[in-house]
This record gives structure tokens, sequence and C-alpha cells, in this order.
């Protein structure tokens, strides 16, 4: 009996509910008017191209018809991977991410900390007006001051001229010309201190809205019992912000093949492209510029699935340590 | 307030060394762009031989007047109002696009909203890549056009879900007011949401903006036109201009304080925003969706 019942009751109720969902829908009308224009840009800028990745299974050049193209399976998959460039991009592209990870990744963390201790206010407003604006020059601007800045002098070999003026310290510094911007491997360098330079202050705002929401209460326990300054930063700071540090690393790692494209691009050049060339400069040389769509997409599709597992990785191995993770 | 006064030495001079290390990163940030001011009213000699200096021995306006004079004015004006206007008609698109879609999503009873968010973010974590992204403004007629400068990136997900966060938070008695006087559901967003919400949106406009003021790449993949080139990408061809990459001989090389004019021109506009752009971020605007 109450077997028999139960369905029937349910769709009852999935009937009402329905008319109840429709009658929502038409209430809501308006909203969805709204919603339209960005449903449709999601629709056709983010999800017309993921049919796209179907190009990575054909070879497809530039002036061919995509119709006419021939489909050759995994073929652009596996000269990608037998081919001499898969090392040479994995390796540039791991050496610039762990870079990263390792000089730049701490440095915002530590500012963040150092800005906290700016008791007086007003001053803590000047240091993070002047840490915060570089990251609004674009990369354009921070390329060609870095140009200016590092190039050799007009006239070789005559004193009387002088290079960029980073090109001078290093000369004073070590006695050697060096020429950073077309010797090969001293373009991970160069990225990197760009990247400090231009991304260390304005990273410090998630770490310090983060330790403007710990309780001051805290601290003035601690200090009633007698902890010092290194005491607070250890046991109430660091702590505090821990959470956020634990998923700005899942985002990193997620990109951990994302080099970008703009930074890597204006700075490289013929002499130093077997350094600099990573997946991502790759396939707007390969495809953009050379036309070799078929091949490009197949490499864009190995880098997104690689990241979609690293992200996934990372977040798990956040909530192993006892982390929020991200999702 | 308990007070502070039972400082150790140790504190004291803790306190001096991090001051001390902060007054002097800030002021290594800023320094390039000094000297690049600086050296654009240089002369070339000076620029040439000495390695750097933050004011000029003899300050002259020579460059600005080369890059404003009779063979690159054309160029540069032209490029700069490219720039400006690319500019406005973008961040206004990103506000529409982001703005409407975020206050749809921000109804908490609105049918399917959790198919829409998912798609979001979806879209977030995968995509196509470029060259699939650059068939298909191809293919949309969008090539060497400006419109491939602002459609393809009309929203950024993650600003739209932090607007929605912001609207989220708007207090619903105030819809339920409206609503009651005979407001429509379009005129809520339009005459209360919108205007509640000025220093978000304010904020997204000011990072919006910037973003297409500086935009080099997008222009480089969808423009071939150089006639129609914003200014980011005039800059980089004129810094670029050396005697490697000059084909002809007798070209004449722009002289380095011409180059040093040139990228003040590109980063003015920014240092002028960015007093406003302060005054929105300290209230910690853009924190909002980094979690959850």
């Amino acid at each position: 009996m109450a077997k028999a019942e139960k369905p029937a009751l349910t769709a009852q109720q999935k009937s009402e509910r329905r008319a109840k969902t429709w009658q929502s829908i038409k209430k809501n009308k308006w909203m969805y008017l709204l919603l339209l224009p960005g449903f449709l840009y999601f629709v056709i800028f983010k999800i017309f191209p993921l049919w796209g990745l179907l190009i990575g299974f054909k070879a497809y050049y530039a002036g061919l018809d995509f119709f006419n193209s021939d489909w050759v399976g995994f073929q652009n998959f596996a000269d990608f991977f037998v081919g001499s460039d898969f090392l040479r991009l994995l390796s540039n592209t791991l050496i610039i991410s762990f870079m990263n990870l390792i000089f730049f990744f701490p440095l915002p963390i530590i500012l963040a900390l150092l800005l906290n201790e700016v008791k007086v206010q007003w001053y803590k407003k000047v240091l993070q007006t002047f840490v915060y604006v570089p990251h609004f020059v674009s990369w354009v601007v921070i390329a060609s001051i870095s140009f200016m800045m590092l190039k050799t002098p007009a006239v070789a070999g005559n004193d009387a001229y002088s290079g960029g003026a980073f090109y001078e310290i290093i000369k004073a510094l070590t006695g050697k010309e060096t020429d950073l911007l077309e010797s090969p491997s001293s373009i991970y360098w160069v990225l990197l201190v760009q990247a400090i330079w231009k991304e260390t202050g304005w990273g410090t705002v998630i770490f310090l809205a983060a330790l403007a929401g710990v309780d001051v209460e805290q601290y003035e326990a601690a200090i009633v019992d007698g902890a010092n300054r290194m005491q607070q930063l250890i046991y109430i700071t660091i702590p505090a912000i821990a959470g956020t540090i634990v998923t700005m690393f899942v985002l990193r790692m997620g990109s951990v093949l994302d080099t970008g494209y703009e930074q890597i691009i204006l700075m490289q050049n013929t002499l130093n492209q077997s350094k600099s060339e990573t997946f991502d400069t790759y396939v707007y040389n390969y495809g953009r510029v050379g036309g070799d769509y078929g091949h490009t997409t197949a490499v864009g599709l190995f880098k997104s699935l690689v990241s979609l597992t690293c992200i996934q990785l990372a977040n798990r191995a956040a909530k192993a340590i006892g982390q929020a993770g991200l999702f | 307030m308990i007070s502070i006064k039972r400082k150790s030495v140790g504190d004291f001079i803790g306190e001096i060394v991090i001051y001390l290390v902060l007054t002097i990163l800030a002021i290594v940030m800023v320094v390039p762009f000094i000297y690049v001011i600086a050296s654009s009213f240089a002369t070339d000699t000076e620029i040439q031989t000495s390695p750097i200096f933050l004011i000029p021995k003899e300050p002259t306006v020579a460059a600005y007047k080369t890059v404003f004079g009779p063979t690159m004015k054309h160029t540069v004006v032209r490029s700069l109002v490219v720039s400006v206007l690319v500019t406005v008609f973008g961040t206004i698109t990103n506000l529409f696009f982001t703005a409407t879609m975020a206050y749809a999503l921000s109804k908490s009873d609105l049918p399917g909203k959790k198919f829409f968010l998912n798609l979001v973010l979806f879209t977030m974590v995968f995509g196509g890549g470029m060259s699939p992204t650059f068939l298909l403004v191809k293919s949309l007629g969008l090539y060497d056009t400006y419109a491939a400068l602002v459609l393809p990136g009309a929203i950024s997900a993650y600003n739209m879900l932090i607007v929605r966060n912001f609207f989220m938070d708007l207090p619903r008695e105030l819809n339920e007011a409206a609503s009651i006087d005979g407001c429509s559901e379009i005129g809520i967003f339009v005459k209360i949401a919108l205007p509640l919400s000025l220093p978000c949106l304010a904020t997204f406009g000011l990072m919006y903006g910037v973003g297409h003021w500086n935009n080099y790449f997008g222009a480089l993949l969808y423009l071939e036109d150089q006639a129609k080139y914003p200014f980011q990408l005039v800059l980089r061809n004129i810094v670029m201009q050396t005697a490697e990459t000059t084909t002809s001989a007798n070209q004449e090389l722009p002289e380095d304080s011409l180059k040093m004019a040139v990228i003040v021109i590109g980063t003015v506009p920014i240092l002028c925003v960015y007093p406003f752009l302060q005054k929105y971020f300290a209230a910690g605007v853009m924190v909002g969706a980094v979690k959850g």
C-alpha cells in the first residue's frame, strides 16, 4: 500500500514543482534577459572554441578549408611528443615556472608580513602606493625599460659611451661586459626580475587582506603573556594567513605550464629563442605566425589537460595536509 | 587598547630595520620610472655618456617636440586616439556584460542558476586555447577589426564573480520595497542595484580600462593593418628600432631620449588613474571571490 502511494504522491509533487518552476521562470523573465548577453559571450567565445579542439586531430594549415582538411587522428600529438621540440619546451617552461615558484612566490608573503609590522598608518599607505605602481604598467613598457637599462653601449669598446644603467652596474660589480638581452640563459633571470619588480607589491594585497582579518585582541593577549614580536609573528600572524598561502599555491601549481604570452614574446629574440620558447610562445609562433593550426591546437590541448590535472592534484594535496583547498 | 610601551631593545631595532628595508624597497620600485622620465627630458649625449641620473643636467623638451613633430605626429597621435577609443568602448562593453550577468546570477531563486554558474567555472579551468579562439574570431569576421580587441574578452569570469558577490550582499529589503512601489526587475537593477554598487563598478571599470590601455598581445594577434595599431604596439616598434633591426641604412634611428619620451607617454595615463584605483582597491573589493 505504502509503496503504491509514494510514487503517486511524488508524481503529483513533481507536477506541482514543475508548475512552480515554470512560474518562477516566467516571473524571472527579465532576469534571463539580463543574463543573455553574458551567456552568449561564454557560449560563443569560451564553448565554441572547444569544438575547435577537433582541429588538433586534423592536418589543418592557414589557408585550407576546415572541412576539406584531412583527419589525422593523434598524429599531431605523436609528432609533438616524438619531435625534438617537446623536451626543449618542457624544460624551458618548467625552468621559468619553478624559478618563479622558488624565488618569486615567497616574496609577496614576506613583503606583506613586513608591511603588516608598520604601525604608522600614513607611512604604510605611502609604501603601498609605491610598491603597487609597477603592476599597472604594461608589459610593453616594462620590456622597453628593461631594454633601455640592459642594452650594451651604442659604440662598443669606447669608454665615452655607457650602456644601460643595469648593464653598467653589473659591469662595475663583476668587471665583465654581459649582454643580458642576447645571451640565451640569462633570459630566465631577466624574466624573473621583471616578474618580481612588476608583481611583488600587488601580490601583497591578498595577504594583507587576510592579515587585516586577524583579531587585535589576540595580539593584546599575547603581549600580556609576554610574547615578543617574533613570537607573535610565528604563533598568530603566520597561522592566520596559512590558508591564503595554500590557496595561492594551489592556483600557482594549476598554472605551472602557463608562462603567459606577452612578457616572453616581448623579450624574445632569435638569439635567446632556444631558451625562451615555452608552450605558450610556441603556440603563438607556430600557430598564429606560422599558420600550423592543427599542430598548435594539439599542443594547447595537451597543456590544458596537464593544467587541469595539476590543479586537481595540488588541491588534493592541500586537503591532505588539512587545509581547505580551492574546491 | 593596552599601551605597548614595554618594547624590548630587540623589538626596537627590529622595527628600525623593517622601516629601512621597506623604504629602500619602495624607492627601488619607482627609481626605474624616475630614470625614464628624467631621460626623456635629457639630451641624448647625457643618456649616452652617463649610466643613470635622476635629474637631467640640461632639461629639454626636444624629445617630445620630435614625437609630436611633423615626421612622427601622424603615427603617434593616431595610435593614441585608437588606444583611447578602444579603452573607452572596451570598458563600457566589459561593464555592461559583467554587471548584467553578475546581477542575474546574484538572484538566489533563479531557476538554472547552478547550470550557468558551472558553465562559467568550467571555462575558468578549461578552454580551447589560442589557435581555436583565433580561428573563431577569424570566422566571425572580426579579424583586423577593433571588435576583436573588445569582444573576445568582454567578461573576465573572475571579475564577474566578485561583482556577483557584491550584488548578493545588497539588502533584499530594498528590492522588496521597490517592487511594492511598482518598480520592474530591470528598474530595480538600473535604479537601485547599479547606483549602490558604484564603487565596485568603478573599481572594475578602472581595472578593465587599464587592461585595455596596456593590451599588446590582443592587437598583435588580431590586427593586421599597421595603420590600426594602438599605442602600445607603436611604442614597441619605436623602442625596438636599432641599427640591427632597421633595413635601410640611411633611415634615421630614434634617439634614446625620444624612446624614453614615448615610454613616458605610454605610462602617463595609467599614473593619472592610479590615485583613483588606489582609493577603491584599498577598500578590499578585489579580494572577494578568491575563496568560494
